[in-house]
């Protein structure tokens, strides 16, 4: 991304549907499961990640000079986990019952893939504005899509949409599916959109359905982390290669030229 | 005892780290492709989330919580997992090849497995004592091997079947492990009964 400058606004707009980080990127597939039992939830979780995401974009890209290249991702977790304490607090303070329902996935959003994807990929080698503005796209993508999640795990598993409750389902004889709202709901859903968004990439950008589930270039997306590993462990097991794996760190040739993967493994 | 073995059986199965808590779902889907790569990343989950329980838990409760930092924990938590994961693998591999072979390149990548840290979050706030904390974690890394390896089997049928193209890879997956998520819920109740 670094290679080819885009405008600003191709940097707000691309999280949405064309890099969505849930539905195409596959990143932050945890908490997007997990917390979207209703709209609301998904709402406040996508805007308390999109709050970390940006000030953690700010942030790292201001100090992207003054941070040793050696220690970038201790000083970038320690970065984001005090950011992430900030918007406990203030959760905590202003909102207890999100709070409530959100639990442990709040403190979870230090882990997750994509505030530190994107702190590798984007804030860490870009301005303050451009970075901004990707946070800002990037937060609002994945907003997007767990109010998608949340809100249609709610309507068909409760008969509501914020709370509120909806007439054409509760009488009209669509009674209420209780396994949307339990966990093996939230995984056919999400199965679901994923297979939409690869129908909708498709034929929008004519990008064939592989494509998109295979996208080296982006840290962290799910091909690139799952098959890291798979080669490499290969790689290992028939001993042709010896292959040093640092702590977050997978080999160069597994990535993108000029990309560094920063989620190797899973980050979630 | 009693109390030790229920929290086991009901980590394992019924709160199971992935098909219900939805911790380590990432590693889930993206390392389910072939028995090797997910036993030795179950071996690593185990071990690691074993010794950062050990070592989180007395930091929580004889250092940040009586100087009242308990909001520091999530911040602590992290930099103690990713160093208990060089230490480890440091000692795994002098002193026990075997194993590490095991678990080769996947111990480094734990340390931002979700999993980790949300079992260390969940041990301290279900205010469990160090024994079933360990417990809880020992179940936690088993019910999330189990869930592997079942998850293997499911997806090695999938490759060979004719699945429509939007829905090849991922999507199927998910809705996949959907199916083996309802097969969990059938456990709900059969511990409760069994522990009373």
């Amino acid at each position: 991304m670094a290679k080819n400058k885009k405008s600003l606004s191709y940097e707000l707009i691309k999280g949405i549907v064309k890099e969505n980080p849930l539905f195409v990127l596959v990143l932050g597939t945890c908490p997007a499961l997990a917390v979207t039992t209703s709209a609301f939830n998904g709402l406040g979780m996508g805007i308390a990640f999109t709050f970390v995401l940006i000030m953690s974009n700010v942030v790292i890209s201001a100090l992207r000079k003054v941070i040793p290249d050696s220690v970038r991702i201790p000083a970038y977790i320690t970065i984001i986990a005090s950011l992430v304490t900030i918007v406990e607090f203030l959760l905590k303070a202003y909102t207890p019952e999100l709070d409530q329902s959100l639990g442990i996935f709040i403190p979870l959003i230090t882990v997750n893939c994509i505030i530190l994807g994107r702190a590798e990929a984007f804030a860490n080698r870009n301005g303050l504005m451009a970075s901004i503005m990707d946070a800002i796209g990037m937060g609002l993508g994945f907003t997007l899509a767990l109010l998608l999640m949340g809100g249609l795990r709610e309507v068909f598993g409760f008969g509501t949409f914020f709370g509120i409750n909806m007439p054409w389902i509760s009488e009209g004889g669509l009674r209420p599916i209780g396994i949307f709202a339990l966990p093996a709901g939230g995984f056919a859903i999400y199965g679901v959109l994923v297979a939409l968004f690869n129908k909708m990439n498709h034929s929008w950008y004519s990008r064939k359905p592989d494509d998109t589930m295979d996208r080296r270039n982006y840290p962290g997306s799910i091909s690139a982390r799952t098959d890291a590993p798979f080669v490499s462990a290969e790689a290992a097991s028939t001993g042709t290669e010896s292959i040093a794996i640092s702590k977050g760190s997978v080999p160069e040739s597994m990535t993108e030229p000029g990309e560094r993967s920063i989620c190797p493994g899973e980050r979630d | 005892m009693q109390d030790m073995f229920k929290i086991l059986f009901s980590v394992i199965l019924i709160d199971n780290l992935v098909l219900s808590r939805f911790l380590g779902v990432c590693s889930f889907l993206g390392l389910t492709k072939d028995l090797k790569n997910s036993m030795g990343m179950s071996v690593a989950v185990i071990f690691v989330m074993l010794v950062s329980t050990a070592v989180t838990y007395p930091i929580y409760y004889y250092l940040l919580d009586p100087s009242g930092l308990g909001y520091l924990q999530t911040v602590i938590f992290i930099l103690v997992i990713a160093a208990t994961v060089q230490v480890l693998e440091a000692i795994i591999r002098k002193a026990m090849p075997p194993l590490y072979d095991a678990m080769g390149i996947f111990l480094p990548l734990i340390t931002t497995n979700c999993a980790i840290l949300g079992v260390m979050l969940i041990n301290i706030q279900e205010t469990y004592s160090f024994v079933n904390a360990i417990m809880s974690s020992l179940g936690a890394g088993l019910g999330y091997t189990l869930a592997m390896f079942l998850f293997v089997g499911v997806r090695e049928k999938m490759e060979t079947s004719d699945i429509p193209e939007s829905f090849k890879g991922l999507p199927s997956a998910l809705m996949a492990a959907s199916i083996v998520s309802v097969a969990f819920m059938g456990f709900s109740g059969v511990i409760e009964n069994l522990f009373s």
